[in-house]
């Protein structure tokens, strides 16, 4: 090859690298930000200024390192008339570069050690607010210990825009029914535990992550700065619909908080009223329906399908099946207890009594099933009496 | 070494030697493959077994890819996703890198040490027809009512023992098999090093990819029972009532991740050790000089072995450990920075003042050199626990094992198989094409992944079908990596082909620094290797 057309093949290459290169920041610099969030609690930044140390001694030794390969590779050609040295080993240099990756170890794990001792929680330090977290294939339920608000958060994107049917939104498959509300500037403790499979909840604002263990607790603290909507998602494989099961955390000034939480038990006080109303009614069959659907396709649609025909040797499907044809007692207990050992879960605390009955009418007379049964919250309520 | 003419007596190598008084070549017809008990024969099976699964394996990559293209449910509901990600993990794990090393050592652990050929030629020959077995089975489980299995190459309990499908039985069945081939490789290995060494090839003169598939080897057979184990408990525990790993019976559901990274952690140094060994041979020929640190190379490589057995738990530090035990966790996981980096520097000491070319397999190696130390350096952080809480189960990981697996273990195996080529095959291969090869894998390979630590770092989740709107332009990008990626690997299989079909005959030595054996024998090497031992000074 002669010079001339070396030349041009290497500023072609390099015309090629930059041109991939800059092809991938085009993108890169738009929506999405390219580094870890520094976050909104004392932990996080710690964990993001370790992630930025660590980054930076990589970078550099990588720089030291890759700089005397590339040295080389261009100094050391043989096209260059290099002739080979013949050293093949040095005790004294490798002793060397045996310490001083040691001694900068030692140097990353003292910031390490600290700030995990730091976030230790192992239930003894003091804290202003203990919320229950529970996964559940595919939502979190949240519950404030020592008060009677509890309550499910699924995932609040329509269906649709998954499918591509409906534009999507700006929070697209990170916004929720109903969120998680937390005070600020107090020491939050979360319990962590799962009625199913293992879960993760993550939220990177905070930097927790903790595993949700079904039949074990875990514990982790948070202390949140500044008020805002924090968006994260479960971080365990968790089943077919791992990818929407997202987490949104409120965090409100102390007296606005203790104003929400006031207004939600006052809320819990009330539904209980209605619900002992409604036991004594009947509501009718549209209404049934229209409100089972509604049910349905929030929490049953996401296993047995829209269309009620499942997920074969999955999930069973419901449209023309015995549970759905058969006795409506039998079907009753599988809503309120779900069936142990699989992934259909128990429902009795989820839904509301009307809710419960909605749902069961709904399976009984959609996708041509037609029993004509209307399910009343009575129903429900005499089957838990008389099931206790 | 007088062992070696005991066994070259034994019976099982009667058998063939029994008409040999000529140099006369293989039975021929389709029988030749299946009854065969010749290391070369058994390793090229490995080495074309395992660069079909590498393309099935990457085929669901590209399903999994093309879903990822944009956001929303485009392609494949979310169950079939997850066995997607399932599948392609076990398929690439057991049936691309693995079968691939085993594959070399067959071909190359012989020529290197100057033996007739493996110990134990008859079990050679199940262990690698037990293979295709194993897969077939795993690939059918896709098409039972049901799907296959959909719970992850690391099937965490319960999800993968509660929450399963039927298939379940199938894959527990296949990963025996696939354990029992691998722990009957790793015995061959062994017992083919300790025994067959030509006289004079003392430990500490062997080749380093000799030495890096002894150590490998006895991981294997350390950590395999582990493996089955697991399963097995996964089996009863699905379909006779057992709660090994059932909290409401008494049982513990992150015992099943004690176990399984048991297993696991040393499964990734299986997977990378040999081709620690590949780059030691690469470099020293293409620069000319002789690996430098030689037997630092060695002890650092029984370093990182022996501590791959302490730091499982470096996968779990979000699942409730105690603070001693994430502090102890840390420490020794940073701990084999100092060997791993030991190698490096050694590696790019062997460059310093050679004289070096860049053919195609020293290609392969400087890459090699450059992205596994890249994916050495996203290891370190994953090690650092308080940062560990942000990276987990994100991207970010994706991102590193991504750059260890594929462009350290499948990279140093590319290298591998066009340095010694020429010596499989007689001829030399088509160098354009194979640079052509060169260059669109790097390339690809890195649009592919490198955005992939963004993407974690902003906080995409791993394993999942759907992603925020934000992820979508980087996620578009990293699929149109993966899709030059796949592509480009047909051009090795072209190149293979052509090499296979004719070419320039090569010469017994056709690169000029080579050292060892090897390259003593005539390309292509005779059928039986050493029938007299050489003398090794
Ligand atoms: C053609 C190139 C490849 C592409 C495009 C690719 C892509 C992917 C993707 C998108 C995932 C899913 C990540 C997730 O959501 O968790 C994945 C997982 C994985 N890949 Fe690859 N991959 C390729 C090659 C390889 C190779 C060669 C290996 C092994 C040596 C490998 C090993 C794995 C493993 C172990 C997993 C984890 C599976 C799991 O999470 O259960 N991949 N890969
Ligand atoms: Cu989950």
């Amino acid at each position: 090859m002669s010079r001339r057309s070396t030349l041009s093949n290497r500023r072609w290459r390099a015309g090629g690298i930059l041109g991939v290169l800059s092809a991938m920041a085009a993108p890169l610099a738009s929506a999405m930000p390219l580094n870890m969030t520094r976050g909104v609690t004392e932990f996080s930044r710690e964990v993001h200024d370790l992630h930025m140390i660590i980054f930076w001694i990589c970078c550099i030794i990588g720089v030291l390192v890759f700089g005397v390969m590339f040295y080389a590779l261009i100094r050391h050609r043989k096209s260059k008339g290099a002739k080979p040295a013949d050293f093949h080993e040095s005790t004294k240099v490798e002793i060397v570069w045996t310490l001083i990756p040691f001694a900068i170890l030692i140097g990353m794990a003292i910031p390490a050690t600290q700030a995990l001792v730091n976030s230790d929680d192992d239930g003894s330090k003091p804290a202003d607010l203990t919320v229950q977290v529970t996964g559940s294939q595919w939502k979190w339920h949240y519950k404030y210990l020592g008060t009677d608000v509890e309550y499910y958060s699924l995932l609040a994107t329509p269906r649709d825009q998954i499918a591509g049917k409906l534009n999507k939104g700006d929070n697209y498959l990170l916004e929720v029914d109903r969120p998680l509300v937390l005070p600020t500037d107090r020491n939050v403790r979360f319990v962590i535990t799962s009625e199913d499979v293992i879960h993760s909840w993550w939220v990177p604002a905070f930097a927790v992550k903790k595993d949700a263990n079904p039949g074990f607790i875990n514990q982790v603290q948070t202390r949140i700065d500044e008020p805002g909507i924090y968006r994260g998602q479960c971080a365990e494989l968790c089943g077919k619909d791992h990818g929407f099961m997202p987490v949104v955390v409120i965090a409100k000034a102390p007296n606005e908080f203790d104003a929400w939480l006031e207004g939600e038990q006052q809320k819990v006080a009330l539904a209980k009223a209605e619900e002992e109303k409604l036991l004594a009614m009947n509501m009718g069959f549209d209404e049934l329906m229209a409100e089972g659907e509604k049910v349905y396709q929030t929490y049953c649609a996401a296993c047995h399908q829209p269309n009620g025909e499942g997920l074969p040797g999955v999930f069973p499907g419901l449209k023309g099946s015995a549970i759905a044809l058969g006795e409506v007692n039998a079907h009753i207990d599988i809503v309120v207890n779900g069936k142990a050992g699989t992934a259909m879960q128990a429902f009795g605390k989820q839904l509301t009594l009307a809710q419960q009955a909605a749902v069961i009418t709904y399976e009984r007379n959609a996708w041509g099933n037609d029993t004509g049964d209307a399910v009343q919250p009575s129903d429900i309520h005499n089957f838990l009496n008389g099931a206790q | 070494m007088h062992a070696t003419r005991e066994i070259d007596a034994a019976p099982d190598m009667g058998v063939e030697q029994h008409h040999d008084h000529a140099h006369h070549g293989p039975a021929s017809g389709l029988m030749r493959w299946v009854t065969t008990t010749n290391h070369k024969d058994i390793g090229t099976l490995y080495l074309w077994f395992a660069f079909i699964m590498f393309l099935v394996g990457g085929a669901m990559a590209m399903v999994i890819r093309a879903e990822l293209f944009q956001p929303g449910l485009q392609l494949v509901d979310p169950h079939f996703f997850n066995q997607m990600t399932t599948v392609h993990g076990l398929i690439m794990v057991f049936g691309a890198v693995m079968p691939a090393f085993t594959g070399l050592a067959n071909w190359l652990v012989p020529m290197m040490i100057g033996a007739p050929d493996m110990a134990l030629p008859r079990m050679n020959n199940w262990s690698f027809w037990i293979l295709p077995f194993a897969f077939l089975i795993l690939l059918s489980s896709l098409f039972m009512e049901g799907g296959g299995p959909a719970f992850g190459w690391t099937f965490y309990a319960p999800l993968s023992t509660t929450y399963s499908g039927d298939s379940t039985a199938l894959f527990v069945f296949s990963v025996h098999i696939m354990g029992m081939s691998s722990i009957m490789g790793a015995i061959n290995v062994i017992v083919t090093i300790f025994n067959l060494r030509a006289p004079g090839m003392t430990m500490m003169k062997m080749p380093l990819f000799v030495w890096t598939w002894l150590i490998t080897a006895f991981l294997l057979i350390a950590v395999m029972p582990v493996l089955a184990g697991a399963v097995t408990m996964v089996l009863t525990d699905k379909f006779f009532g057992t709660d090994f790993f059932n909290a409401a019976g008494g049982g513990d559901p992150v015992l099943f991740q004690h176990i399984f990274w048991f297993f696991g952690h040393p499964e990734v140094y299986i997977m990378i050790l040999p081709s620690f060994g590949i780059i030691s041979a690469i470099l020293p020929t293409f620069a000319r000089k002789k690996l430098f640190g030689y037997s630092s190379m060695v002890y650092a490589t029984a370093s990182i072995a022996g501590l791959s057995f302490i730091v499982w738990a470096h996968h779990m530090f979000t699942t409730g450990m105690p603070l001693f035990g994430e502090l102890f966790f840390m420490y020794c996981t940073m701990l084999i920075a100092v060997p791993t980096g030991v190698k490096v520097f050694n590696w790019v000491a062997t460059l310093w003042r050679g004289s070096i070319t860049f053919e195609v397999p020293m290609l392969f190696a400087l890459a090699f050199l450059v992205l596994f130390t890249i994916g050495g350096f996203s290891g370190l952080m994953l090690a650092i626990t308080p940062a560990d809480f942000q990276y987990h189960d994100t991207y970010f990981v994706v991102a590193h094992f991504h750059y260890v697996l594929v462009t350290g273990a499948i990279f140093s195996i590319m290298a591998a198989a066009y340095y010694w080529l020429p010596k499989w095959t007689g001829h030399m291969f088509d160098e354009g094409l194979a640079k052509l090869h060169f260059w669109c894998s790097l390339i690809s390979v890195n649009l592919l992944f490198f955005p992939m630590h963004f993407l974690g770092l902003a906080g995409m989740p791993r394993r999942i079908p759907d992603y925020a709107l934000q992820f979508a332009d980087v996620n578009k990008l990293v699929s149109i990596g993966g899709f030059a990626f796949g592509l480009s690997q047909l051009i090795f299989l072209a190149v293979v082909i052509k090499c296979i079909r004719g070419g320039e005959k090569a010469p017994a030595k056709p690169w000029e620094g080579a050292e060892g054996l090897e390259w003593t024998l005539p390309s292509p090497a005779p059928y039986h290797t050493f029938e007299t031992p050489p003398e090794v000074k």
